[in-house]
């Protein structure tokens, strides 16, 4: 590439074609149609602007965001931070938007495992599983989203009541108010543990990197097993004794009429999760799917043939090949998760559209609360595809 | 160009126990009998041309010997290890026997140098300063050093395979297998890469190739193996074999490929 000379005649600047005004020059209908093209979005943005300036003054509404103080009334049944009806609107739409963040980061990691399982499965060379993954994939691609998530909470609401809730297990209970699990009570000392269980991973994965790169330069393989057993068990444990080693389980139970302690999932949360994750993962299988057949079989023949192990085949052969088909159209489908756990409205999840929408029908600030959804689908949207392009980019320019 | 060690290599051919040993071997593909009661020996330091007519089993035998397809009936041994399930037997026979294909099969996401490398580094665990010198080392013996920075994609068919074959020496194997190296490659490129196949059996390699260039057969091949409907037909010096076919099955076959050139 660098080594080529140049040659002398490049020096010389292409020639200037000039303007002919005349309706037959290629180049004057080019920008006659982008003037057109530019009126017509400058006038229709103008109309849509007076016309919304024109409503607000006759019906007599003030703009502006100074409603989010205001005390919000507004029951919410589950939330991630501490949360009552006397708290502001400002409160309650975090608390939305960390509903939503929920079911999108959980979905997005749950159907991303569950599709490539079922992508993978597609092609096995077992009928059975073969033939169960291609039924499961047309079904679910056919149906749509809404109906499906209307499937799983009618089943969900299927379920007894807390009283005759299904017991299969000490301290699991399943009735229609949810899943409820044993669970501990959570104090610092865990939180710390948790803390030092992802630095653990990081530092696994620096260590991981840094060993390959290692064995690379002097040929020496380098275990990664016993830095990731100090890194991810031992550290977090030894955070979790440093502070006394609490442990008190939460074991939920019936009270009266409901559960008292435990986690839950409640049936909102999960017919919304498990709805988004079945419908997604199998868009995903369907891509990844793609992305393995991609790779030509020859690949796998000369790689093995060089007398690289299975593992070694996927990981320097297949994966980077396969990766470059296969996360464009992921990225579409972690788009589709985070926007149509929007439909959660439809089940009575109050993600951050619910509790904006009830925003603006209790203080009739329907501009600033359509503004503030578009907003936090705008700024989770362009992290994903921010986070998804830098990646893509990553592997691409490991081919030309 | 002939180095000490091959050279002696080749003068201990004689009394060697043989590189290959197929004895029997039977291989179907569901009711398809692809291979029949296959038995030959290769010697370490021949070279081996198989031809024969398209379906007759030469491309599923030659995959065979790595075990890139699994026979169902006979014994096949490579370098004295027998093929099985064993995976370590199958470890060791790969590092041995370096392939060829007829449609190159470079990884198109690595460099040339690094398609060259890979198998060094991760198989041999060899420090990649070395892998590399040793992949510049061979890349200058097929005539190409100076596209090592390059893609796959931006050479040549003939470039394409001269690596391929570059590759697969990296690994330092005994014995080399061509699948119809030069089938994909237009004439004036199928030149360079019998040239390189040459130079390459004047070191001694033990080489078994599929091909139909019967001048490449006539000028470096120590013995011909005619197979049709996955047996073997006829075999013998390739002046014997072109000259005074005994078998109408290869008096037809040679007759098309002249025909054909």
């Amino acid at each position: 590439m660098s080594q080529t000379s140049i040659d002398p005649r490049s020096l010389r600047a292409p020639p200037k074609r000039p303007i002919k005004l005349s309706w037959s020059d290629e180049r004057v209908r080019g920008i006659f149609w982008q003037v057109v093209v530019v009126g017509i979005v400058v006038s229709m943005v103008w109309w849509l602007w007076s016309n919304t300036v024109h409503n607000l003054e006759v019906r007599r509404i003030a703009t502006g965001f100074g409603f989010l103080g205001r005390e919000a009334g507004l029951p919410i049944a589950e939330s991630l931070i501490d949360y009552n009806p006397t708290n502001s609107y400002l409160r309650a739409l975090m608390v939305g938007l960390l509903n939503t963040l929920k079911v999108a980061v959980v979905g997005i990691i749950l159907a991303t495992v569950f599709g490539t399982l079922i992508g993978i499965a597609r092609l096995s060379k077992n009928w059975v599983l073969r033939t169960l993954s291609a039924t499961y994939v047309e079904v679910i691609r056919d149906l749509p989203l809404l109906l499906q998530l209307l499937f799983w909470y009618a089943i969900l609401q299927g379920l007894p009541g807390p009283r005759q809730a299904l017991h299969p297990a000490e301290g699991v209970f399943l009735s229609n108010r949810g899943l409820k699990l044993p669970w501990i009570q959570w104090e610092g000392a865990h939180s710390l543990a948790l803390v030092a269980f992802l630095l653990g991973l990081v530092a696994t994965i620096m260590y991981r990197r840094q060993a390959l790169a290692k064995q690379i330069a002097d040929g020496v393989p380098r275990a990664v097993w016993p830095v990731a057993l100090v890194c991810l068990v031992a550290l977090p444990l030894a955070a979790w004794a440093a502070l006394g080693a609490p442990f008190t389980p939460d074991i939920p139970a019936l009270r009266g009429f409901n559960f008292q302690g435990g986690l839950t999932l409640s049936p909102e949360y999960f017919a919304l999760l498990a709805g988004l994750v079945m419908y997604t993962a199998g868009f995903i299988a369907e891509i990844v799917r793609a992305g393995i057949q991609a790779v030509p079989n020859g690949q796998r023949e000369a790689a093995q043939a060089l007398g690289l192990r299975p593992g070694a085949v996927l990981r320097l052969v297949v994966l980077p090949q396969a990766l470059r088909v296969i996360v464009p159209p992921m990225t579409s489908q972690y788009l589709n998760i985070t926007k149509n756990s929007s439909l959660a409205v439809a089940i009575g999840y109050q993600d951050i559209v619910s509790i904006a929408n009830t925003t603006l029908n209790q203080t009739g600030q329907a501009i600033e609360g359509i503004a503030i959804i578009m907003l936090v689908y705008l700024t989770i949207s362009l992290s994903i595809s921010g986070f998804m392009n830098w990646y893509n980019a990553r592997i691409a320019l490991v081919e030309r | 160009m002939s180095n000490t060690m091959e050279a002696v290599a080749s003068a201990a051919r004689a009394d060697a126990p043989p590189a290959i040993m197929l004895d029997k071997v039977n291989k179907w593909y569901g009711a398809m009998h692809v291979l029949r009661d296959v038995s030959l020996n290769v010697a370490l330091g021949e070279r081996l041309v198989v031809c024969g007519p398209s379906g007759s089993g030469k491309s599923t035998l030659i995959r065979c010997i790595n075990r890139l397809e699994t026979h169902q009936e006979g014994s096949i041994k490579v370098d004295g290890i027998e093929l099985s399930d064993d995976l370590r037997a199958l470890d060791a026979i790969r590092r041995e026997v370096g392939m060829v294909f007829q449609s190159f099969n470079l990884f198109p996401h690595l460099t040339i140098l690094e398609n060259c490398t890979l198998a060094p580094i991760w198989v041999r665990h060899m420090p990649k300063a070395e892998a590399e010198a040793l992949a510049m080392q061979y890349l200058e013996r097929v005539k190409i050093p100076e596209q090592a920075k390059k893609y796959p994609g931006q050479l040549s068919g003939g470039q394409q395979q001269r690596v391929a074959i570059a590759r697969a020496l990296c690994m330092k194997p005994k014995i080399m297998l061509f699948d119809e190296p030069t089938s994909a490659l237009d004439p004036e490129m199928i030149k360079e890469v019998l040239e390189v196949m040459v130079s390459l059996a004047e070191t001694g390699m033990t080489m078994v190739c599929v091909t139909h260039e019967m001048g490449f057969a006539r000028q470096v091949a120590d013995r011909v193996v005619f197979m049709d409907r996955g047996e073997i037909v006829e075999q013998g010096p390739p002046g014997e074999i072109f000259e005074n076919p005994r078998t109408d099955r290869l008096k037809l076959f040679l007759s098309q490929i002249l025909r054909g050139h």
